[in-house]
């Protein structure tokens, strides 16, 4: 990776970085901004402000101003001018302010030079980064024991959901950061594994670690079943396929009840063992075997090192097989399809290895899901789910691990902290409810993070290996998606 | 065969809502080649503003139906038209240029926001709409009680739906605008040298597709009577599948895969099982997209390097 610099144009993410600078010269505005004008910093800045509120006033009188409730006898209009008025009092002030301070405040354009420099520090960052991540979660328990003793439960329980997330970016990272396949299904292998784990624990009286590899299996056989026949379809269409599948699984766990037991779940999954020593109270339970006293925070300590090994097992994986001839296929595949069946690549191939392994891993983090709810049920594996594993792989940088990991931090980590805001109950008054807002900001937040950072947070999407020597024909003809 | 043709005319009325919404996507895909995610939030946007914009006017007396209907159509259609032109300009027209995947992921974003957003100001709960335009005309009865019936209601969607698509198809093969265009959707970069605003044109389509939309929810909303801040999703994904099966970027196509949708969907629910109805629709798209993967009336891709 430090072997070249990530910011010429020799390389095809220098290339394209600049092709993207260029591409913003020439047409990239901020929103709501008209053709430069002569007149003055402060009135353009009032005049926009006055635009933007009018278009807030407009779209949101509907939501705002009027709500409509049941009550006895029908709808009932209830009419809220002030919430409407204080809504368009914000957008003017907001727009006002991003206007005079932002968009049109002089400012001097970074060099080249210096771009370069952030874009190397930027590499040797990451690399920085994941080491200290790395130590940060070996740590965590160790850590939040003496730091935040009267709280690490709930932390302890926040990050291993954030690493289950942190697993399934990685996991989908194979099959859209480094094949480039867009899967908007993956949500379905995390249900197969999870259904798989519950369904042979129940029937066969299997235990969690027989299982685990038995979810990634089947979960990986499900992924050439429904690879095989979609894997010739262009980008857009594979997506809207692999949505299509991920709905019918979960509509037929829905409704075939003998099975799945329907709308009401599985109830009753065990609870993962330590060779065989179980984290509960009393007689050959894990307290009692070492002679501690027993804390049910063991068990969370416990889950969290599960699903830290697996997380860092995908990774591992994942990294190892960039570097072997099917990881180096798979990085020319998202490069280039055409130029890959024309050095004989057998591409069908080489997309389902790639959505296999995507769909081992769901598998492997859906048996652990199951494993640590004690319950499953299809409402947790809506399309809503597959949202926001792709939102993190793509936020997080397209191919890059760490931005994976960083990116569950901020937007389930982030998102989640917004429950114990009790500024916000303050602000808002007692009947604000923060958990209601969660997945509004969580869509702001992608929206926002996505035109703010168009390559994600950490971009390094460079193929493992690469031709050093100055492209001959400008990246502009050859940018994914464009040239055919 | 009674039960039949009552079930034919039940699939064209839901083909038609369908189809109305698949506009939006075909064209939005024609033009600027993405996945319009949040076009089934536009659509359930519409369904709202026509629900409050209903309770106002009650509110204000007004209560002439036909009149009541004009002006809801007026509201919906231009207010909701304002909402996909302003989705467009904050969330899609930042990242022109940018990488196929980006907006996508900012149209997911803003269906999941936007989804939010109609929860937090207008609450979860569903929200009932009483039976606006009852009666119909029975076209059948056989002599064991069952009836086919053409209520007004389906009519009026059948007959609008028809109006719309005449309408709209002039609107693209003969108007300058339409032809504007169908020049961006050939090669937006040749359109702008030769004087095309590509900017507008864009914001256009996505303002013409959010008014058809929400002519689409103001249907669904006196069709079904009842609607919530969910409706949006599935109505989404299904209309984006008739898009696909009628042959993305074809506007013909678009009814036509609408309507088809909307026939298998209620003949699998009236023949076989309500449950899967939507597994049947998404096979259907899926067998398509693998044998046929220009779609019905599509222009095959060629590939060219």
């Amino acid at each position: 990776m430090s072997s070249f610099d990530p910011t010429a144009d020799t390389t095809p993410e220098g290339a394209e970085r600049q092709d993207e600078e260029r591409r913003r010269a020439a047409q990239g505005e901020p929103p709501f901004v008209e053709a430069a004008t002569p007149e003055s910093r402060l009135a353009g800045s009032l005049r926009e402000a006055a635009i933007t509120a009018g278009i807030v006033a407009a779209i949101t009188l509907f939501f705002f101003a009027f709500r409509t409730e049941i009550a006895i006898g029908g709808l009932e209009l209830t009419v809220r001018w002030p919430v409407w008025l204080s809504w368009i009092a914000i957008a003017f002030v907001g727009r006002f302010l991003l206007s005079f301070f932002l968009y049109r405040a002089d400012r001097t354009k970074a060099s080249g030079a210096a771009k370069g420099a952030r874009g190397a520090a930027a590499v040797g960052l990451g690399k920085v980064l994941a080491v200290v991540f790395l130590l940060i979660a070996l740590t965590l328990p160790i850590l939040l024991d003496t730091l935040f003793p009267s709280q690490n439960r709930y932390i302890l329980d926040l990050a291993i959901l954030i690493l289950t997330y942190v697993m399934l970016g990685w996991g989908l990272n194979i099959v859209v950061g480094l094949a480039g396949l867009l899967d908007l299904g993956y949500v379905a292998f995390y249900a197969v594994g999870a259904y798989s784990f519950a369904l042979l624990s129940q029937n066969f009286g299997l235990g969690f670690w027989v299982c685990l590899p038995m979810a990634g299996l089947f979960a990986a056989l499900w992924g050439l079943m429904l690879g095989f026949p979609v894997l010739r379809l262009r980008g857009d269409y594979l997506a809207i396929v692999t949505l299509a599948f991920g709905e019918i699984i979960r509509v037929v766990l829905l409704n075939w009840a003998d099975f799945t037991g329907g709308p009401n779940g599985l109830l009753g999954i065990p609870k993962p063992t330590l060779f065989g020593l179980e984290f509960s109270r009393g007689e050959g339970s894990f307290s009692d075997y070492f002679g501690l006293d027993y804390s049910p925070i063991q068990r969370f300590v416990f889950l969290y090192y599960i699903i830290l090994a697996l997380a860092l097992l995908t990774n591992f994986i994942t990294l190892r097989l960039r570097k072997l001839p099917v990881g180096r296929a798979w990085e020319a595949l998202r490069e280039d399809e055409i130029a890959c069946r024309s050095l004989g690549i057998n591409t069908t191939n080489v997309k389902l290895t790639a959505f296999a392994t995507g769909a081992m891993f769901g598998g492997f983090a859906g048996s652990f899901f199951a494993t640590r709810q004690g319950f499953i049920s299809p409402e947790s594996f809506t399309f809503m789910e597959s949202a926001i594993i792709l939102a993190i792989v793509v936020l997080g940088g397209l191919g890059s691990q760490v931005g994976v990991v960083i990116a569950s931090v901020v937007m389930i980590g982030g998102i989640e902290m917004l429950r114990n805001l009790g500024v916000l109950t303050d602000f808002f008054g007692p009947s604000f409810d923060p958990t209601q807002y969660r997945m509004l900001f969580f869509g702001l937040a992608m929206v926002l993070i996505m035109v703010w950072k168009p390559r994600g947070l950490v971009s390094s999407r460079s193929p493992s290996a690469i031709y050093k020597e100055k492209k001959k024909i400008g990246a502009d003809m050859v940018a994914q998606g464009e040239g055919h | 065969m009674e039960y039949f043709l009552q079930q034919l005319i039940n699939g064209i009325t839901l083909g038609s809502i369908y189809g109305l919404i698949a506009i939006g996507y075909t064209m939005v895909y024609g033009i600027i080649g993405m996945i319009n995610f949040a076009h089934g939030e536009i659509f359930m946007i519409g369904s709202f503003i026509a629900l409050t914009a209903f309770l106002v006017l009650a509110s204000l007396g007004i209560t002439f139906l036909p009149l009541v209907l004009l002006i809801i159509l007026i509201v919906a259609m231009g207010f909701t038209a304002l909402w996909g032109w302003s989705i467009e300009r904050v969330a899609y027209r930042p990242l022109r240029g940018s990488f196929r995947l980006a907006p996508l992921i900012t149209a997911i974003g803003m269906s999941i926001f936007l989804q939010n957003f109609v929860q937090v100001t207008q609450g979860a709960r569903i929200k009932p709409l009483p039976p606006q335009i009852t009666g119909g005309v029975t076209l059948l009865s056989s002599s064991d009680g069952i009836v086919v019936q053409l209520s007004t209601m389906q009519m009026i969607i059948i007959v609008t739906t028809v109006v719309l698509m005449a309408g709209f198809t002039t609107v693209i093969n003969r108007t300058s605008l339409g032809r504007q265009q169908r020049a961006c959707e050939q090669d937006q970069k040749m359109a702008a040298l030769l004087g095309v605003n590509v900017d507008r044109t864009i914001s256009l389509t996505f303002v013409m597709g959010a008014g058809l939309a929400a002519v689409a929810g103001i249907m669904y909303l006196l069709y079904y009577g009842v609607i919530d801040f969910y409706i949006g999703f599935l109505a989404g994904v299904k209309a984006f599948t008739a898009a696909v099966l009628g042959g993305i970027g074809s506007l013909p196509g678009a009814m036509l895969g609408g309507l088809a949708i909307g026939l298998i969907e209620t003949f699998w629910s009236g023949y076989f099982s309500v449950e899967y109805k939507d597994v049947a629709a998404f096979s259907i798209l899926a067998i398509v997209l693998i044998f046929m993967p220009s779609g019905l009336l599509g222009r095959p891709e060629v590939e060219k390097v």
